[in-house]
């Protein structure tokens, strides 16, 4: 990974988005890399369509516009799909991982998307299962990384480990569910 | 206070007056058009006037009033107002007559 | 010495700066996008980390005016705001100038009213750009966490005696995370050292008058000082820049010059831009267009002389603003700094465009069309427009 990385995340205000490019922003900055995480500037509004971004690269990053033109695209949430256009600036080789229980293969038909690698996963009936809670954006950590090789796996959990170890000391179900929510994403993501 | 100061370069940083009591040196008698006069033998030393006098221009010694600092006093007629109407020990009369 | 790599937004790297710092007095009022490096430092203060009083108030004017009584009687006091909050504090801002305060301000820059408008540009900062405070901005994080541990020094050297604001821009910077390496609270505190008042009025052995009355006869004696302590300011933060490189690692001046050398057209801005220019200078040298550029990191006082002898073999200058001064003559960093290139006289074509008002984003390949096309209508012997907007709808 020479270059600069850029993602978007798209989500809803409460669910996630903006948390979940500062935790991998924080497992990049784990490995070494420059790192840059931010949500889609504004009022926060519990429901709304939202937007975070990430840039993640070797080299220390100096852009400070909006990320317009990422690589890699992910949808916590499978209903935004059709009412936001997800895609928008994606290359024609770029990555969407979608949370959803559909395959690769349903939501490009749906979609109409053309070209691009369509990958995805049940983060939230992962999430519900380990986690107790839909809360998708840990388990979609592990389902980026495999599509992605963006950062070591047994590192990234490594780190993830230590964080949740920290903040939820009096409720190690919730650690354990946590890393077992993204080791299971990383296993059953699905690509086309 | 510091006197004759020409140059900026001597002023006290931020404006400040770094010493107290400076109003000492501000000498307003001569905005006076009236001149209080105090009659000890009228005063029965209530000590109003040195109560609400707003220049501090009464002047006390053990407990009586001995004279009005006729240098900071303005002239304004407090002390003759407060003083109890039985008493009129301060008699407010013209500056003019004293120039 | 130790650094460690961590990942903040640039409030919370304010944040950490003034709990390092740890300040006597801090005294504010929430704002968007700052309310978070007030927010987070009331943590360290509820949890014990800092001893600083945290004085909530109940408008941004109160929270200067009660920061001044503070610095006054001999703490070292900060506060941090925003837009509308910098505009409500604007009357005592010159108060805090006037009577010599080294109070230091985190200032997150957005956009001033009306319309409403919550996200980046200067034009907050630039309102009080004639009050006496020295104004620092920031390109990241890093910067801001740098310059706000400076500002101490900067504020507190004894040739300067003037409050200073350090700027971040909002969101931008505010609420953006990056790596940045902080120091140790012990290498921080050793180098901003212990605040020692000129003057407290505290001190009942010594009384004082503080914001006493100048007639005719001295206010212009008591702003000449002010002015000559804004032109010392020069040397201080010079000298504080060269002292933090060689403690932290990273030195600064008044500006930084990227890729200007051998420059044909150098683009010239404040702040969170300056970032994203240096990519877009980056991409015109590889289609051969021998760009540079200027970031001006400190405002006021403005380094007029350096700017202008830095820029002097640049034919081709852009200045990008991020306000607009209404002047009808185009933003303020433009303004200044063609009075300060006008001395050298020398045959420079010097435009301005006002950009990102109200946190418009500026892309790189605006900027290198922007500068790509300046180069060409000089070579091609065209005029172009002195003044104009980048990134409006016409």
């Amino acid at each position: 990974m020479g270059e600069l990385i850029e993602i978007r995340w798209h989500g809803r205000g409460g669910q996630g988005a903006k948390t979940a490019a500062l935790l991998l922003a924080d497992a990049a900055l784990g490995e070494g890399k420059h790192i840059q995480a931010f949500p889609e500037y504004g009022p926060e509004r519990m429901g709304a369509p939202v937007q975070a971004f990430n840039r993640i690269s070797e080299e220390p990053i100096r852009l400070h516009c909006q990320v317009t033109n990422p690589s890699i695209v992910v949808v916590l949430d499978p209903t935004l799909v059709g009412s936001v256009n997800v895609v928008a600036g994606l290359p024609e080789d770029g990555i969407i991982l979608i949370n959803t229980a559909e395959t690769p293969a349903a939501v490009r038909e749906r979609l109409s998307i053309k070209g691009l690698k369509v990958f995805t996963v049940d983060a939230s009936g992962i999430a519900k299962e380990k986690i107790g809670r839909d809360v998708p954006n840990t388990p979609m950590m592990g389902a980026l990384i495999k599509v992605t090789n963006l950062l070591d796996f047994t590192k990234m959990l490594e780190d993830n480990k230590k964080k949740l170890t920290k903040k939820f000391r009096n409720k190690p179900e919730v650690i354990a569910g946590n890393l077992e929510a993204i080791e299971t994403a990383y296993r059953e993501v699905k690509s086309e | 206070m510091k006197e004759n100061i020409n140059s900026w370069k001597d002023l006290p940083i931020g404006g400040i007056v770094d010493e107290p009591g400076t109003a000492m040196a501000y000498k307003t008698g001569d905005w006076r058009t009236l001149r209080p006069i105090h009659n000890s033998e009228k005063c029965i030393n209530c000590l109003a006037c040195w109560i609400y006098c707003p220049d501090s221009a009464i002047i006390l010694k053990d407990g009586k009033v001995e004279s009005i600092d006729l240098e900071h006093c303005k002239g304004c007629g407090i002390c003759a107002h407060e003083c109890p109407p039985k008493v009129k020990a301060i008699e407010m009369v013209d500056e003019a007559d004293f120039r | 010495m130790g650094k460690t790599r961590v990942a903040r937004t640039g409030n919370e790297a304010m944040a950490e700066a003034i709990r390092q710092i740890n300040p006597d007095v801090v005294a504010a009022y929430p704002i968007t996008p700052a309310t978070e490096v007030m927010q987070i430092f009331a943590t360290y203060v509820a949890d014990g980390l800092v001893d600083t009083e945290l004085v909530p108030t109940e408008s941004e004017h109160s929270a200067m005016s009660a920061a001044i009584g503070a610095q006054v009687a001999g703490a070292r006091t900060m506060t941090a705001t925003s837009s509308q909050g910098l505009a409500l504090m604007y009357e005592m801002l010159y108060i805090a100038a006037g009577l010599r305060l080294p109070l230091i301000m985190a200032e997150v820059n957005r956009a001033l009213s009306a319309p409403i408008n919550i996200h980046c540009d200067h034009g907050d900062t630039m309102g009080g750009r004639d009050a006496g405070w020295i104004q620092i901005f920031s390109e990241n994080s890093q910067e801001a966490y740098d310059n706000l541990i400076q500002a101490v020094r900067i504020a507190e050297h004894s040739d300067v005696l003037l409050p200073i604001m350090v700027t971040t821009d909002g969101f931008i910077i505010s609420h953006a995370m990056e790596d940045i390496d902080i120091y140790s609270d012990g290498e921080v505190r050793d180098f901003i050292g212990t605040y020692k008042p000129l003057q407290p009025a505290l001190d009942y052995k010594k009384p004082i008058t503080v914001g006493s009355i100048d007639f005719v006869d001295y206010y212009f004696e008591h702003r000449r000082a002010l002015a000559q302590a804004m032109s010392n300011a020069k040397n201080a933060i010079l000298e504080v820049g060269r002292e933090f490189g060689s403690k932290f690692g990273q030195e600064y001046g008044f500006y930084e010059a990227y890729k200007l050398d051998d420059a044909e057209v150098a683009m010239v801005c404040l702040g969170s831009t300056a970032g994203t220019g240096k990519d877009a200078v980056d991409n015109l040298r590889k289609r051969g267009i021998k760009a540079g550029l200027l970031k001006v990191r400190v405002f006021r006082p403005f380094p007029a002389e350096e700017l202008a002898a830095r820029l002097k073999d640049v034919p081709q200058i852009c200045v990008l603003d991020r306000s607009d001064a209404l002047a009808a003559t185009g933003g303020p960093l433009y303004a200044e700094l063609l009075a300060a290139m006008f001395e050298d006289r020398a045959d420079h074509t010097v435009i301005n465009r006002i950009y990102g008002l109200g946190g418009r984003d500026i892309k790189v390949g605006e900027i290198e069309e922007l500068l790509s096309s300046q180069v060409s209508a000089a070579a091609g012997g065209k005029s172009i427009d002195r003044i104009g907007y980048l990134g409006v709808r016409e």
